[in-house]
């Protein structure tokens, strides 16, 4: 099947969509599929063999930030190339709300058209402004995606229409078969490993995110991190992504503050490996998560999980059988839960057994196939992607080309 | 044109400034409101567009439903003929699966939500699955019966969207007041019992 994808964010820059786009079309060409992606990128950035760039995006202001965006009249050409030249089956388009390549990709093409949301965004003025535009360009898409439930009732209450659930993949094997390393797992971890008897004085807890981004949580966790230690005082944490370190242990006594270590931003086999080497990992995001793909990656590795009882959370944890929740923005809650879990060996081994099981539902070698069902239902029996050439309107009052 | 161009055809020269004026106030008009419905027209057309496509991929989903739903039917019939479940849940699976294949256009909805209890019914233990697995040829009929209730819903859901987006579109004044749809039927939506035996499309962990 030959297949094109348009990611709306630049390419250069790390962000969920991209990496979910990038593993599935690499998921795709492992299966001798034809993958291209169309995607904003700078002209030098060396890109992977299947991907495409449509030209510099723009930093705009817009929703409240500042957003790279592609678009304007090159744009728009270099997207009709791009549908011209691939002579795709199908299109997927990653997150269409978007003003860039996604929504130029709607206007541009016609032919059987999946779309991803995977943001919830709250509608937003520009949308309401412009709802008639971008009805008549989605209405265009053949069949939607939402990556949660959560994703899919915002998407409902907004723009009405359905979709179907499919959640983000991820290589769970890559996770689960990562070594640990002995400089962030705890002494009880070490010797339980090496056949000794684990000591309950405490273990190491893990945040990944970016450090000064309050949504993401670490506040919270500082604000929980004395009550922790009191009860646990062997406890670490450890901290990795972006980020001002100073700001971030401001609120914690000076005597704690070596009771937390900064790894800065680590790679992907480093993450795996941090994550498989945590007594405990810690989602203390306040919201915006609509998917919650680090639980996942947690869960591959097999750390048990505690995270704020977001919506997007509560799913992907299963109500709460694959990893503990504890009350959105409620330090106490979550020191205690810490707490109770960290004195636990046991509990926190059966969490990590039911979060290996029940991250498979992740596992790209099931989501995989779930969306290529969703390209083989649109695709049975339609025309190949086209561009739209607009030639009804001419050809109505006589005046088509050809 | 201009407003101080002699009118050969009038008599006074006095009268005719006075005269002049309101056939070309006139013919002001006339080119506004032409084009003003000009432009109407060119909404109206391409709102018609609009609805032609919206009518277009509702056909295709709904061919796409329709193979999925045949494809079901089909595979759960030779399911029920192959000997593989033991005869009572046999004939409960050929007597809905063929119902639900001969079913008339008005009966379908109910014909299919009962294959569907059927399917649930007949593989409500993981037990009977992994038998129909263990039988020569089994694990080819589970998985494509697997798959055929996994996209009875998606090809459903699809249809069902598309048919949203037309009747919003055709509830519009617009396009109730110029008769934009033609002679189109009002789109309906497939509404029916989909789920699938929770035993069926569970993964193998």
């Amino acid at each position: 099947m030959r297949i094109g994808i348009v990611c709306p964010y630049s390419w250069d820059v790390p962000g969920g969509v991209q990496f979910h786009i990038r593993d599935l079309a690499q998921y795709f060409i492992g299966l001798g599929h034809h993958v291209s992606v169309l995607a904003p990128a700078d002209d030098d950035t060396p890109l992977p063999p299947y991907v495409v760039s449509a030209g510099r995006a723009v930093p705009v202001p817009y929703n409240g930030s500042v957003a790279r965006l592609n678009f304007g009249f090159l744009s728009a050409a270099r997207v009709r190339r791009w549908l011209h030249d691939g002579a795709f089956d199908v299109v997927h388009i990653h997150e269409p709300t978007s003003p860039s390549l996604g929504l130029l990709t709607c206007w541009a093409a016609q032919g059987p058209m999946v779309a991803t949301f995977h943001t919830s965004n709250p509608r937003s003025r520009a949308m309401i402004a412009a709802y008639s535009i971008l009805q008549a360009a989605l209405e265009k898409i053949s069949a939607r995606i939402a990556v949660s439930e959560y994703a899919r009732r915002t998407l409902v209450e907004h723009l009405g229409g359905d979709a179907v659930v499919i959640p983000n993949g991820v290589d769970v094997d890559f996770f689960a078969r990562a070594e640990p390393r002995p400089e962030w797992q705890s002494a009880g971890a070490r010797s339980a490993a090496e056949g000794g008897g684990g000591s309950p004085a405490g273990g190491t807890i893990g945040f990944i995110g970016r450090i000064d981004e309050p949504r993401k949580g670490l506040p919270v966790l500082m604000k929980a991190m004395p009550r922790i230690l009191a009860e646990c005082p062997q406890t670490r944490l450890l901290v990795a992504g972006r980020g001002d370190e100073e700001a971030a242990v401001e609120s914690l006594p000076a005597e704690l503050r070596s009771r937390v270590e900064f790894l800065g931003m680590i790679s992907d086999e480093d993450k795996a490996r941090f994550l498989r080497s945590l007594d405990l990992y810690v989602a203390p995001n306040t919201g915006g998560e609509s998917f919650g793909i680090i639980l996942v990656e947690a869960l591959s590795a097999g750390a048990p999980v505690l995270a704020s009882d977001l919506d997007a959370f509560t799913q992907v944890l299963d109500q709460g059988t694959a990893g503990e929740l504890f009350a959105n923005e409620d330090a106490d809650a979550l020191a205690e839960a810490a707490v109770r879990l960290l004195k636990d060996p046991e509990r926190r081994a059966g969490l990590s057994a039911r979060g290996s099981v029940h991250v498979r539902r992740f596992d790209w070698s099931t989501v995989g196939a779930d969306i290529m069902s969703v390209y083989e239902t649109v695709t049975a029996g339609a025309a190949a992607v086209a561009t739209d050439e607009r030639s009804g309107l001419r050809a109505r009052f006589g005046l088509a080309r050809d | 044109m201009s407003n101080a161009a002699p009118r050969p055809s009038r008599g006074a020269a006095a009268g005719a400034s006075d005269s002049v004026r309101p056939v070309t106030a006139t013919l002001i008009w006339t080119l506004w409101i032409l084009a003003a419905l000009a432009v109407i027209g060119l909404y109206l057309s391409w709102t018609a567009g609009r609805l032609d496509r919206l009518h277009a991929r509702i056909d295709a989903a709904r061919a796409a439903l329709d193979a999925q739903l045949l494809r079901r039917a089909s595979v759960a019939q030779e399911l029920a003929t192959s000997g593989v479940l033991d005869p009572a849940a046999s004939i409960v699976l050929y007597e809905a699966a063929h119902a639900a294949r001969q079913a008339e256009e008005e009966q379908r909805e109910v014909a299919e939500s009962e294959l569907s209890q059927a399917l649930r019914a007949v593989f409500e233990h993981p037990q009977q699955v992994e038998e129909v697995r263990q039988a020569p040829g089994g694990e080819a009929a589970a998985s494509e019966l697997a798959e055929a209730v996994r996209r009875v819903p998606m090809a459903r859901r699809f249809h069902n969207d598309a048919v949203g987006a037309a009747r919003r579109l055709r509830e519009h004044r617009k396009v109730r007041w110029f008769r934009l749809a033609g002679h189109a039927p009002f789109p309906l939506a497939f509404e029916m019992d989909d789920e699938p035996p929770p035993a069926l499309v569970e993964r193998p962990a």
